[in-house]
């Protein structure tokens, strides 16, 4: 799946700025450590937007597009940041035959993001998984470390709710 | 050089190859070419498109034979039923996501995909029909369309790009979803591309093609209130015959200048005047930059690719660029300025078009600071592929027509313009004059072979009116970059250096005839072309441009010396800073 690029304006701290000249001294003379670069570039700053991609291709001094070629190749890096509160649908097989498509479809509809994205506020980020081992209670989510099973579209509104009102 | 050859035997015939061969460079040697897309010698051996696969005796499977290595009694086949069937299918699984628009995509005709599954019999282009992804256009950029519609992955342009060392396309997301673009998805326009073009150039469809402006050139034509003047840069005589079939580095200047003529323009003339006015400009001012301790080394400045190079990568060393302007743009200002006051015509009913080897001409003729006479010295740069695209529309059989001469008095030059489509060449016309300008004395040969042929960079140092002249020539960006770190560091005790964006100059230009990477990989296009060049200056009687009629002619009724405060306001441009990304 394409991933979705974050429209959020980048907010960097200077702690994670002194964090990333540490790692880039570190790593800077070895351009096949690009990848540990950017592994420790998403610890420090949660994900990796157009900033962050660029400070890793003039500390590394590789093209930018090879920087953005690999982090779009690999599931494990995020162009979009973790919201406060991280949904997960999964869209196992079992989840999807028994209607996580439709539970996903809602939650989009009520926040307006899709999978890969990040809500404008930063409360609520959503992402569709594969099995996580609950088929049992199919379908189901995440929020957060918290498991919601047997779902159907019309519990998801209050489920929400309850999180914004935290 | 002893190393020893191996024997195999391709298609039950006895091979001798070197040692370290592929099959593919093995099969060659018998008169047998495999078909390849992706492959492209030395820069992109990736084995990925899986059209050149062959059997090899007690190999588990097809092997690719562009990357895989010949060895003592192997036995090869490459045209088996097993093979052609994968070949086959391999066509039919990259037709299921190509837009097999071929009626009037501009390769049509000269597309390797389209030739392939000719040659194959892909009589079922849908047969592995499925979803598709549509993706959008980019024109944003002034010299170029990308249509990943078209695209087959190859990453023929990556390699290209790569070895330019510019790197602002790439691969991007994975699976069904990859596709080339550049970081962030960023339009071309807003990236650091130089507009070098070498991705048109080795791009096996129509998926990067040159933005063409033929249209805009066909109606100025057509319009009565219009005067269209055209002139041809110095490399177009020894390519555009590639475009008609004829053999590399075949001179058709005549030819072309009767083509010019037949398409309708009302003067011809040649790019190699401005090439000559370059150099009195150039030479005058390296002389002065020597003299009053200016900014050395001083670096050329006729290539519009190499200069946008700087201007994104090296800002800091902008001063070390010359003033001059390009010899298109020089040639454009005085058709615009002089050659406008001697007919006695308003400069805007002038049209000015370029027949350039060149992408980056189409974004260097709308920079600021190139308009002499208040209106842009040149109005269309086309590419030598566009003109000869626009002969064959009007229906001009090329091959049969007369030699014809160009249009006086900005159609005289000398050869000392001519080389400038080579790499070296502007070095080379440079210190023709300013040797005998520094001396006073005629040169015994106006020869410097030091820094003529391919290599990407050249040194010499030449002794001159008791001064030790220290040049360096560089073609290629890659090349360039090098140069260019030496600088940056300190390291450079150049005096004058010449950079040209494309390795090997304009003869290997972003905007020539294409050949196609069969070609490309087993003959040196940038050699065979400029031999013609180097040729032609060899039989032409006046080979420096100091010596030029012409330029005696504009600088005695129009521009007085060289650097004067007229010919600056003409001839001299400027430049900026660009980021890398916006």
């Amino acid at each position: 799946m394409l991933k979705k690029v974050s429209k959020l304006p980048f907010q960097g701290t200077e702690c994670q700025a002194q964090a990333f000249a540490d790692v880039i001294a570190q790593y800077k003379s070895d351009p096949s450590q690009l990848m540990t670069v950017m592994q420790k570039a998403q610890q420090i700053y949660g994900y990796l937007p157009f900033e962050v991609q660029a400070m890793i291709a003039d500390g590394m001094d590789v093209p930018l597009e090879k920087v953005y070629g690999v982090s779009t190749f690999y599931a494990q890096f995020a162009l979009s940041p973790a919201g406060k509160h991280s949904i997960s649908v999964c869209l196992g097989t079992a989840c999807y035959v028994k209607g996580a498509q439709a539970i996903l479809d809602r939650i989009t509809e009520l926040l307006g993001i899709g999978p890969g994205e990040c809500t404008e506020d930063g409360l609520f980020s959503l992402d569709a998984c594969r099995c996580i081992g609950a088929c049992g209670l199919a379908p189901v989510m995440m929020i957060g470390e918290k498991v919601y099973g047997n779902l159907v579209p019309e519990q998801v509104e209050g489920i929400l709710a309850a999180y914004r009102d935290q | 050089m002893a190393e020893k050859n191996i024997h195999l035997k391709i298609n039950g015939m006895e091979v001798e190859a070197p040692a370290g061969s592929t099959i593919l460079e093995a099969a060659r040697i018998i008169g047998i070419e495999i078909p390849t897309l992706c492959y492209l010698k030395e820069i992109n051996e990736i084995g990925a498109c899986r059209i050149c696969m062959v059997e090899v005796k007690g190999a588990r499977g097809l092997v690719t034979a562009c990357v895989f290595p010949v060895a003592e009694g192997m036995e090869v086949f490459t045209n088996t039923e097993k093979v052609r069937k994968s070949r086959k299918g391999t066509l039919e699984l990259i037709l299921s996501t190509h837009d097999k628009n071929c009626l009037s995509c501009v390769r049509s005709g000269n597309c390797e995909l389209q030739k392939l599954c000719k040659e194959f019999g892909v009589d079922d282009p849908d047969y592995y029909a499925g979803e598709n992804i549509r993706y959008a256009f980019d024109d944003s950029a002034a010299h170029m369309v990308r249509d990943n519609n078209k695209c087959i992955l190859c990453r023929r342009c990556v390699a290209a790009c790569d070895s330019q060392c510019i790197s602002v396309i790439g691969a991007n997301a994975r699976g069904f979803d990859t596709h080339i673009s550049s970081p962030f998805d960023k339009d071309l326009a807003d990236v650091s591309c130089i507009s070098c073009g070498q991705c048109i150039v080795n791009c096996p469809t129509g998926a990067i093609v040159e933005k063409d402006e033929s249209a805009a050139v066909f109606a100025a034509i057509n319009d009565p209130k219009k005067f269209v003047v055209v002139h041809t840069a110095p490399s177009i005589r020894v390519t555009l015959g590639e475009a008609f079939g004829m053999k590399i580095g075949t001179n058709v200047q005549g030819k072309m200048v009767a083509a010019l003529r037949r398409l309708g323009f009302d003067k011809v003339f040649d790019t190699d005047f401005g090439a000559d006015l370059t150099i009195m400009e150039e030479a005058h001012e390296f002389l002065e930059r020597v003299k009053n301790g200016g900014t050395l080394p001083m670096i050329t400045s006729c290539s519009p690719g190499w200069v946008k190079y700087c201007e994104h990568y090296y800002p800091d060393l902008i001063a070390h660029l010359s003033s001059c302007k390009s010899p298109q743009q020089m040639q454009g200002a005085v058709i615009k300025t002089w050659y406008a006051k001697k007919l006695g015509i308003d400069p805007k009913h002038i049209f000015v078009v370029g027949i350039m080897p060149c992408t980056a001409k189409k974004f260097e003729n709308k920079r600021d600071d190139q308009s002499a006479s208040g209106l842009p010295d040149v109005d269309i740069s086309l590419t030598t592929r566009e003109l000869a695209r626009m002969i064959e529309s009007a229906g001009i059989y090329f091959r049969d027509l007369p030699d014809e001469a160009y249009d006086n008095p900005l159609g005289d030059a000398t050869g000392a313009a001519v080389i400038f489509g080579a790499t070296g060449g502007v070095m080379e016309a440079a210190l023709r004059t300013a040797v005998e300008t520094l001396t006073g004395e005629q040169l015994a040969s106006p020869d410097f072979t030091e820094v003529r042929g391919t290599a990407g960079i050249k040194e010499a140092t030449y002794h001159v009116a008791g001064m030790d002249v220290k040049v360096a020539v560089a073609s290629g960006t890659k090349n360039a970059r090098v140069l260019m770190d030496k600088i940056r560091a300190g390291e450079a005790d150049y005096h004058f250096i010449e950079i040209m964006g494309c390795p090997g100059g304009c003869v290997n230009g972003g905007g020539q005839p294409i050949q196609h990477a069969v070609v490309r990989n087993f003959h040196d296009l940038r050699s065979m072309r400029a031999a013609t060049l180097y040729e032609a200056d060899k039989n032409l009687p006046l080979r420096k441009s100091h010596e030029s009629p012409a330029i005696k002619m504009i600088y005695e009724e129009f521009l007085g010396e060289p650097g004067s405060h007229l010919a600056h306001e003409v001839l001299h441009t400027s430049y900026a800073a660009r980021p890398k990304y916006r």
